[in-house]
């Protein structure tokens, strides 16, 4: 029979659906489970314990827990690409189809090689690595390391491409409630009764935390009933949303908290367009932590085998999913909630072979073998749990046959998110745990077992107080009624860990971190809870040590002789469960990484087969392939060699455009530029150069003047948005009272330049207005129509060194533009040409850019000293005058040719003088741009060169280790072509 | 005369479906921006008055006939008109307000999408961190969409308006267009 | 973070530009500072632990110059003015 362990259903169905079969497998084997259960309560009825192999020890392990805090049952969940490693059974929501993996054994989960590991435990103990492989150092990161890590590790990753889609968005609420047990539940109504605009979060798929697990009445209903019932209401009101599948995973300033859901996870696929996982990021006036407690186990000899977990989750099994784990179970609790356990399963059946209880005193359990101030030394069975051996009060030793055994060694508050700001948890000794303790974030309050409230009772009604107080302080009445519920005491007697034999007794289960680990880390004085995280990996990996960390500072506690709030927690981070990286990108991914923007004479290049280049987020033409040309540097001579000799077309609308207007717009570019712009006369442009206020370039460009209070400012294409940024704060900050007003342009034109000798008689055919030098001659800038009567705008400005314009009209008509240039160009051959031609033509000109605009170069630098005006404050002017900045020995712009004309450059290149070895001592400067050059036949390049002034008509070398050349140069003025700069006023 | 292309690129602009959700674009609507300048603020409102110019408030617009407005700093707006007849539109702001503003064409900086479904709220909730479910109509604020700067005006709640960088036109539409097939 | 932006309302920092310390607004003017005091100026920042008075700009929204006076141990934030107000207050003007 299939799902053998299950409770039969006369005697208890659980939250399962029993009329339906879902079938899944596990190692390839097929299963049957039911709608309602995780793949570990399904594997489970099946009989199936074994899940995994531990980490270092490849010891056989069955889940610990029936939640998000397992460290065992983890498993590589579907398969092929959409494959998960390091899922928890424990939370994964059964479906139909579901393939499940174990991991980290080899061949199989029965059988693992490596399991041989456990019987050199000796060698494995904490700090081993670090002790053992230490020498020689250069074998660590080649064989120690790749050798450990095939041993010791978890799941693998697919390797292939996510197929699925994950999805981002933002949630606003009054109160974000964390957690949907009686204590969230109860709040939510309160709440959202009062009209608060209410986020009701829970990571499980069923709402209801605990009391799905539990057997108590909640007004005279079962808890689960109650917990429907509370969901139908809260469904009910508008001002509420609950958000089941949904884990806050971390507390961030100011109210703000992230949230993954798991929107398609218990789905074979995700439906059509549809994301796997939603990343929400939840703005909050107040937010209440009702995340519930995490049951801790208690350490003892071979605790770790499977079918030893913790007493709470051995009851959830039975009380939710209808499985009994074994049919011969023992319990072994330090506390009245272990008891209950014993007392469910018994009620379901289930054989209690005995209760082992390490208190002394108080009532005995009826009808069950309950014995008092006695404690489990030590269990037997490979794969499965066989027997466990007692010692009695009397110290009498007996072996018990049991094939599980429930743990409970007390209940911590899962105070995590309450901590994420450093605030320090708050030891309580009456329920011997860590509670939430001050400073924590900003209107984050807690309540229910989160905040120590262990009873049914006290969870409702510290819920529903909260909700109260909150609502008040948002304005809103919010009474209450509070449902009838139980209000038993926990009563427990702290047992950390059951002091016995020389065995290894696991505290940290997910990383083999044992007793003697602890032991090991204090004789060598790891004691501070931070180094003993990291020394013995305590409380590391996917569950961060929700079952272990306390018992792991417990036991320091005890070794140190201080107190456990002396000892103190570990911190606490988001996220509070493992979150996939696909969830963390959202929609962000692949070509949806950023977007992109469009030159508007992109469809026209496109058609034209040209090839883009990434310029930012600009699409740029790079060059456009004539057919017959096999290389990139054919099609980029030809567009250089044809604009020279007749005319050029190159879309510059990236460039940064600004309007500023105003009565004082010409007073601000004079203290924004260097150089003078009030008394540019209008319809001129100017090429200006603006500093940094450490006297630095900071961005250079033409700035026309196209009325008497209206100027338009050009700025590179990489600067464009932190020019805008520096004049809004020179507007806002510094000079406060300049009636001045600034507004982007740069998209609302498409701007194009058109250069070359025949660009006057091409631009004529197109402007509607006469364009010769004398009525629009160079540096002119004005406001034209083109092809009868749209408004336009030219410049007769030059990057290439050419007679030319740049034109612009509205960029719906930047399409039609282009075309229409084209077909003018026609008669003259015209060629588009993209930022590759525009880098020959510039470097050609000696102009700077990218390569030597690098934030570390003056306005002498570049040799443009002379443009710095002294006699008007300008940002930068002042520190511009500094003695290092005007030093004669500094860096200058310089042009650089190879001695032979077949040798390459390369930018990067240092120059070292000829004969000198290449050391740092020796270096001159550096090579920032490299072309080649159709007109000299040749590389050409700037740099920056120490004296460079000097030094043109020299010869250096121009070393580069990276590329391994090594090219004796010229130094030579950068002006390579036409410097008396004849062509562009022709 | 040269042909106009949307900012999708096409000779006519385009409507997209998805479900429950138009995103239309917009293709016949003129904007300028207008600040005022340093102590005009009285002749403004004057001149706008007697123009029919509405100049609304922080955070939010106002619609009319033929001028519409949203507000974008302080101290400036943005001024929507029909482009079939206020094409040239600084042209006629300037004959109405003088020289008490600035003001700069701005029709073709933008793309408008306008948006509608009868609830767009679990779309908009993953494209923007704006509450806009708190909002009333009318309301107006840049956010970010996608990594993109955007206008978006709250007409009601089933109406929304976008303005966003017309470069990104086809970024912005595709943004839209994932977020809406994993809501509807 | 959220800053209450003084005309807009609580809006996400992620839309906001940081430039670092509100002495940036106290600029000398550079025809007449002496070297040292245009050197402090341009190099010298306060960088306290506790209550710190910033620039950030809303670049994602209606490009305002902010001074958000912020703990920096905390990221408390007690006061978020208009730059342009704070530097008239100084008496800058034109």
């Amino acid at each position: 029979m299939t799902q053998s362990n299950r409770i039969n259903p006369s005697i208890w169905g659980g939250q399962i659906d029993r009329a339906q079969n879902l079938t899944f497998s596990f190692d390839g084997r097929s299963y049957q489970g039911h709608p309602g259960d995780t793949l570990a309560s399904a594997l489970l009825a099946n009989g199936v314990q074994l899940m995994g192999r531990s980490f270092k020890y490849h010891r056989p392990r069955g889940p610990l827990s029936s939640g998000s805090e397992e460290p065992n049952a983890l498993v590589e969940l579907r398969a092929g690409a959409a494959r998960e490693p390091n899922t928890r059974a424990t939370v994964a929501e059964l479906f139909d189809g579901l393939t499940a993996a174990s991991q980290n054994r080899w061949p199989s989960l029965t059988f693992d090689a490596l399991s041989i590991n456990d019987r050199l435990s000796a060698f494995f103990a904490a700090g081993f690595y670090y002790k053992t492989f230490m020498w020689p150092a250069a074998f660590w990161e080649k064989i120690y390391e790749p050798i450990i890590r095939r041993a010791a590790g978890l799941g693998a990753v697919s390797r292939l491409e996510d197929p699925d889609t994950y999805d981002k968005g933002f949630l606003h609420c009054d109160l974000l409630i964390i957690g949907a047990g009686p204590a969230g539940l109860m709040a939510a109504l309160t709440a959202g009764r009062a009209g608060l605009r209410v986020i009701l979060a829970d990571e499980d798929f069923r709402m209801g935390g605990r009391l799905n697990a539990e057997t108590f009445e909640i007004s005279g209903q079962p808890g689960a009933d109650w917990a429907a019932a509370t969901m139908a209401e809260l469904a009910s009101l508008p001002n509420v949303r609950t958000m089941a599948r949904t884990t806050v995973v971390g507390a961030f300033d100011h109210g703000i908290y992230s949230a993954v859901e798991r929107v398609s996870d218990h789905l074979p696929t995700p439906l059509p367009g549809k994301p796997r996982q939603t990343l929400w990021r939840i703005y909050s006036a107040h937010a209440l932590l009702t995340g519930g407690a995490t049951e801790r186990p208690i350490a003892f000899e071979n605790n770790d085998r499977p079918g030893i977990m913790l007493a709470g989750a051995l009851r959830t099994y039975a009380n939710r999913w209808g499985v009994a784990v074994g049919d011969r179970v023992a319990i072994f609790t330090n506390n009245d909630d272990g008891l209950r356990s014993a007392a469910d399963l018994q009620a379901k059946g289930v054989d209690i072979v005995a209760v082992i209880d390490s208190r002394t005193g108080g009532a005995l359990l009826p009808g069950i073998r309950h014995l008092r101030g006695a404690q489990v030394i030590d269990t037997a069975g490979r794969l499965g749990l066989k027997s466990i051996t007692v010692r009695a009060d009397s110290g009498k030793i007996e072996t018990i046959s049991a094939n599980a055994l429930g743990v409970s060694g007390g209940w911590n508050p899962n105070v995590n998110i309450t901590s994420h700001h450093r605030s320090k948890p708050m030891w309580r000794d009456d329920i011997a745990a860590f509670v939430p303790g001050e400073g924590g974030p900003a209107n984050l309050h807690s309540a229910g077992a989160a905040a120590g409230h262990f009873s049914t009772h006290a969870a409702l009604k510290s819920g529903a107080e909260a909700a109260r107080v909150i609502a008040e302080a948002m304005g809103k009445q919010a009474p209450y009624v509070l449902p009838a519920a139980e209000d038993a005491p926990l009563s427990i007697t702290p047992l950390w860990h059951v002091p016995h034999g020389k065995g290894r007794a696991w505290i940290d289960q997910q990383n083999d971190v044992t007793v003697k680990d602890i032991k090991l880390a204090h004789q060598e004085n790891f004691t501070n809870v931070e180094h003993l995280k990291r020394y013995t990996t305590l409380g590391m990996a996917t569950d961060q040590g929700k079952t272990s960390n306390v018992i792991g500072l417990a036991l320091m506690a005890e070794l140190t002789g201080q107190t456990i709030p002396q000892t103190g927690t570990t911190v606490y981070r988001p996220p509070y469960t493992p979150v996939a990286m696909g969830t963390l990108a959202g929609r962000s991914r692949g070509k949806d990484f950023k977007p992109f923007r469009l030159t508007p004479s992109h469809k026209w290049a496109r058609e034209q087969g040209a090839v883009f280049v990434e310029v930012g987020n600009w699409m740029r033409t790079q060059w456009i392939a004539k057919p017959g040309e096999t290389t990139w540097r054919q099609s980029v001579d030809r567009e250089v060699l044809q604009t020279r000799a007749s005319v050029g077309i190159c879309d510059v609308t990236t460039l940064g455009k600004i309007d500023i207007q105003g009565t004082d717009a010409g007073l601000l570019l004079d203290r924004v530029y260097a150089n003078t712009f009030s008394t540019l006369p209008v319809g001129k442009c100017r090429y200006g150069l603006m500093l940094r206020e450490d006297g630095m370039v900071f961005d250079d460009g033409t700035t026309a003047r196209m009325g008497n209070h209206e100027y338009v400012m050009t700025t590179t294409t990489a600067n464009a948005v932190t020019v805008f940024r520096h004049l809004e704060f020179c507007r806002q900050c510094l000079w406060p009272d300049l009636d001045v007003q600034l507004i982007s342009t740069t998209e609302a034109w498409a701007q194009y330049s058109v250069a070359g000798p025949n660009a006057r008689k091409l631009l004529a055919k197109i402007v509607d207005q006469d364009i010769c030098d004398a009525a629009f001659p160079y540096m002119g800038a004005g406001n034209i129509t083109v092809c009868g009567g749209l408004r336009a705008r030219l410049f007769r400005i030059s990057f290439s060194g050419e007679l030319a314009y740049e034109i612009a009209v509205p960029t719906r008509y930047g399409d039609a533009l282009i075309r229409a240039l084209v077909e003018a160009g026609g008669e003259f051959d015209a060629v588009v040409y993209g930022t590759e031609t525009l880098g020959v033509l510039r470097i050609e000109k000696g102009h700077v850019a990218g390569g030597e605009l690098n934030g570390q170069s003056s306005a002498l630098n570049m040799g443009l000293g002379k443009m710095v005006s002294k006699k008007k404050d300008s940002i930068g002017m002042a520190m511009s005058l500094r003695e290092g900045m005007n030093d004669p020995g500094g860096y200058w712009l310089v042009g650089v040719r190879p001695v032979d004309p077949a040798a390459g450059l390369s930018a990067g290149s240092h120059f070292l003088p000829l004969g000198a070895a290449p050391t740092s001592a020796h270096d001159g400067g550096w090579l920032t741009s490299k072309v080649f050059s159709p007109h000299l036949g040749c590389d050409i390049a700037l740099g920056y060169l120490k004296a460079g002034d000097q030094k043109i008509g020299t010869r250096m070398r121009a070393v580069n280790f990276l590329t391994k050349t090594d090219t004796e140069v010229d130094i030579v003025s950068p002006h390579f072509f036409d410097p008396e700069g004849a062509r562009l006023r022709a | 005369m040269l042909k106009p292309l949307t900012a999708l690129g096409h000779e006519t602009p385009q409507t997209v479906t998805i479900g429950p959700l138009r995103v239309t674009e917009r293709f016949d609507i003129a904007l300028s921006s207008l600040a005022v300048r340093r102590g005009r603020d009285k002749d403004l409102a004057k001149a706008a008055k007697s123009a029919g110019i509405p100049l609304p408030g922080p955070a939010s617009a106002e619609a009319g006939d033929p001028w519409s407005a949203f507000w974008m700093t302080p101290e400036m707006w943005m001024i929507e008109a029909p482009h079939a007849s206020h094409e040239d539109i600084c042209a006629h702001l300037k004959s109405a307000l003088g020289d008490a503003v600035s003001m700069t064409e701005q029709t073709d900086a933008w793309v408008r999408f306008d948006l509608d479904a009868p609830d767009l709220s679990p779309l908009m909730q993953r494209l923007t961190n704006l509450d806009l479910p708190a909002k009333p109509p009318g309301f107006a604020a840049r956010t970010v969409i996608d990594h993109l700067g955007v206008y978006l005006i709250q007409r009601r709640a089933s109406e929304i308006t976008l303005y966003g960088p017309r470069a990104s036109a086809q970024s912005l539409l595709h943004a839209l267009e994932v977020a809406a097939r994993s809501v509807y | 973070m959220i800053i209450n932006h003084p005309i807009l309302g609580p809006r996400d920092a992620q839309e906001f530009v940081y430039l670092g310390d509100a002495d940036l607004i106290h600029r000398p003017d550079g025809m007449t500072a002496s070297a040292e005091a245009m050197h402090d100026y341009v190099y010298l920042r306060t960088n306290p632990a506790g209550a710190h008075r910033e620039l950030w700009y809303h670049e994602q929204g209606d490009r305002s110059w902010l001074v958000v006076t912020r703990n920096t141990l905390t990221h408390e934030i007690t006061a978020v003015d208009l730059a342009r107000d704070v530097a008239r207050q100084m008496g800058r003007t034109t």
